[in-house]
């Protein structure tokens, strides 16, 4: 599979990465690079082997429902880039 | 002191011979003096490391003293580290100072290990020869002009030029293992669940596995010991007793079967590499092991399925960095969207971009069969692969990598040959399985690693295999010129 400018600019945006105009051709072709050798799978007939999600092939271990944890909020927010009154601040959402 | 191995140290340390603040200013100058043509440190912290030492001597005088009580260690920049940075060799996180330990760092802590700092990596463990480090790349103690390998090659790099006792690692797809080949020391990626990944900040969850990197097989026993365990913050860590691993080093290797897969020694091996392999492999048959060819005829899809696997777990992991709550953020952000995209495109360099892209790309409608579930049915049969070697042999050996160290900058342009410097170590971390690397006879002065893959859960059998050789062998002893 070959990607072009288009595609690129498609992932970019679903993997929220600015990229910039003069770049997009570059990264289409190293990515196209890329899925050629993740291509050479298509050589194997995988019909019938079922998908391995976990090596050891365990089950999601579950908890009960409870508070573990001691609130650490200040020390959470103390390394956030900018924060008022507990809360995390972002750019207005909606107008 | 930096010549001795860990036993020994510790026996200094109980003798009275020096103390824990001598051992530790030791490694802080000898880290302040050789670390600046290495760079193999992202971080030093010396305040912190001699604080530690002296309770670890206080410890010592006072009993409940273990092994590691008072013994210098390095942690990869992966590893969360309450109130020191860590940086994952991003810029992304180079404003991060962790609010907690690891579970890694935790119990080393309690075993009374001292931190002398955080060491150089690849960024985000996405890497194969320390390059995409935000902080610069690390030069091979043995050939300055030669990678150290990656993504621990600080760690790979420090031991090697004895700058610390013992560092840990990350393995991913071959990164404890391969830069353990190219620098000269023992490296060991447990089974997949064995050490916990909690506050080990993550790249691909179903494939990370940490473990310990050190001169000798010996030394990472103990501090294997130290780090492995159920731990319930690690959803996916396994409920499996640990084995006393110092115990069992000593078991004889009489008729010990060795498998030798014919696909790790085909085209692609640089032939002097394969020669002191099997040079290796003889001392093995002197020991009195038993050696057979083998196959696992799927070795070739392993790093086109990792490629898949990898890339799409990292992009869905790495979406936690967004320019909210912690690490970089843009100046100026017009709206929530730019500030995501900026944030994200100013913090990441160009490989994690790229396998963010690839990764996304592979999860996107329409192409999530096509890419991702091909990639877990292979990793299937590559499971099955070692499933059936298995049922003949003990432990699997081969080259940890299909050539010695490469010259800085040789590989950069061209991301899918660096991706073949982990041929022969991905496959191990698709099926979840334990593999160590450790040196056997250099080639023209550069190290040369021999893998050894073992079962679910046989680190305590891979560890003794590799220490017996190094009882009869002393590659594992030589330190570069210049560091010793």
């Amino acid at each position: 599979m070959s990607l072009d400018r288009a595609d690129v600019e498609k992932i970019a945006h679903l993997a929220r990465l600015e990229v910039e105009p003069d770049d997009m051709a570059a990264i289409a072709a190293e990515l196209s690079n890329i899925l050629e050798l993740v291509e050479q799978m298509n050589a194997v007939d995988t019909e019938g082997v079922a998908p391995m999600a976990h090596p050891l092939h365990m089950v999601q271990r579950l908890r009960a429902d409870e508070v573990t944890e001691t609130n650490r909020r200040e020390a959470f927010q103390a390394i956030a880039p900018q924060t008022e009154a507990g809360l995390y601040l972002v750019p207005k959402v909606i107008e | 002191m930096h010549t001795k191995n860990i036993s020994e140290l510790a026996a200094g340390l109980r003798a009275g011979e020096y103390s824990s603040v001598e051992l530790t200013r030791h490694f802080l100058e000898r880290i302040r003096r050789l670390d600046g043509g290495l760079n193999s440190f992202i971080s030093v912290c010396e305040d912190a490391a001699l604080a530690m030492a002296r309770a670890a001597d206080e410890r010592l005088q006072r009993g409940g003293a273990g092994p590691l009580t008072g013994i210098p260690i390095a942690h990869k920049d992966i590893f969360c580290t309450q109130g020191l940075k860590t940086s994952c060799g991003s810029r992304m996180l180079d404003n991060f100072i962790a609010p907690y330990d690891a579970t890694v760092v935790e119990r080393l802590k309690r075993a009374g290990a001292v931190t002398l700092g955080k060491t150089n990596m690849d960024e985000f463990a996405m890497g194969s020869s320390n390059e995409t480090s935000f902080y610069g790349p690390v030069r091979n103690p043995w050939d300055g002009d030669a990678v150290p390998g990656g993504s621990s090659g600080g760690s790979a790099a420090a031991v090697a030029a004895r700058l610390t006792p013992a560092a840990t690692g990350t393995d991913t797809g071959g990164s404890i293992r391969q830069p353990a080949a190219l620098c000269g020391v023992t490296g060991l990626k447990p089974t997949y669940g064995r050490v916990s990944r909690y506050g080990m900040i993550a790249f691909a969850s179903s494939l990370d596995q940490g473990g310990p990197m050190t001169a000798s097989a010996a030394d990472a026993a103990l501090v294997l010991q130290a780090m492995a365990g159920f731990d319930e913050r690690d959803s996916t860590s396994a409920e499996q007793p640990v084995p006393d691993y110092g115990a069992e080093l000593e078991h004889d290797l009489t008729g010990l079967r060795i498998g030798l897969p014919r696909e790790y020694f085909g085209e692609g091996l640089d032939a002097a590499v394969a020669e002191s392999v099997e040079e290796a492999v003889g001392e093995y048959r002197r020991l009195g092991a038993e050696v057979v060819d083998i196959s696992l005829p799927n070795t070739h899809l392993a790093v086109p399925a990792y490629y898949v696997v990898a890339p799409a777990e990292c992009s869905s992991n790495l979406a936690r960095f967004d320019g909210v709550r912690y690490g970089h953020r843009c100046e100026d952000p017009k709206n929530l969207e730019d500030l995501y995209k900026r944030s994200r495109a100013g913090g990441f360099g160009d490989e994690v971009k790229r396998r963010i892209l690839i990764g996304t790309y592979a999860l996107s409608a329409g192409y999530y069969d096509a890419y991702y579930l091909k990639a877990q049915r292979i990793r299937h049969l590559i499971s099955d692969d070692f499933k059936h070697a298995f049922d003949r042999v003990d432990v699997i050996m081969g080259p940890t990598t299909p050539g010695t160290a490469f010259r800085i900058g040789e590989r950069t342009d061209d991301p899918v040959s660096m991706y073949l410097s982990d041929i022969y170590t991905i496959a191990a971390n698709l099926a979840g399985l334990p593999g160590i690397s450790i040196p056997v006879a250099p080639v023209d002065g550069r190290p040369v690693g021999l893998q050894i893959i073992g079962n679910y859960f046989a680190e305590a059998r891979l560890l003794n295999v590799a220490h017996k050789y190094q009882q009869v062998t002393d590659w594992h002893t030589k330190a570069p010129e210049g560091y010793l």
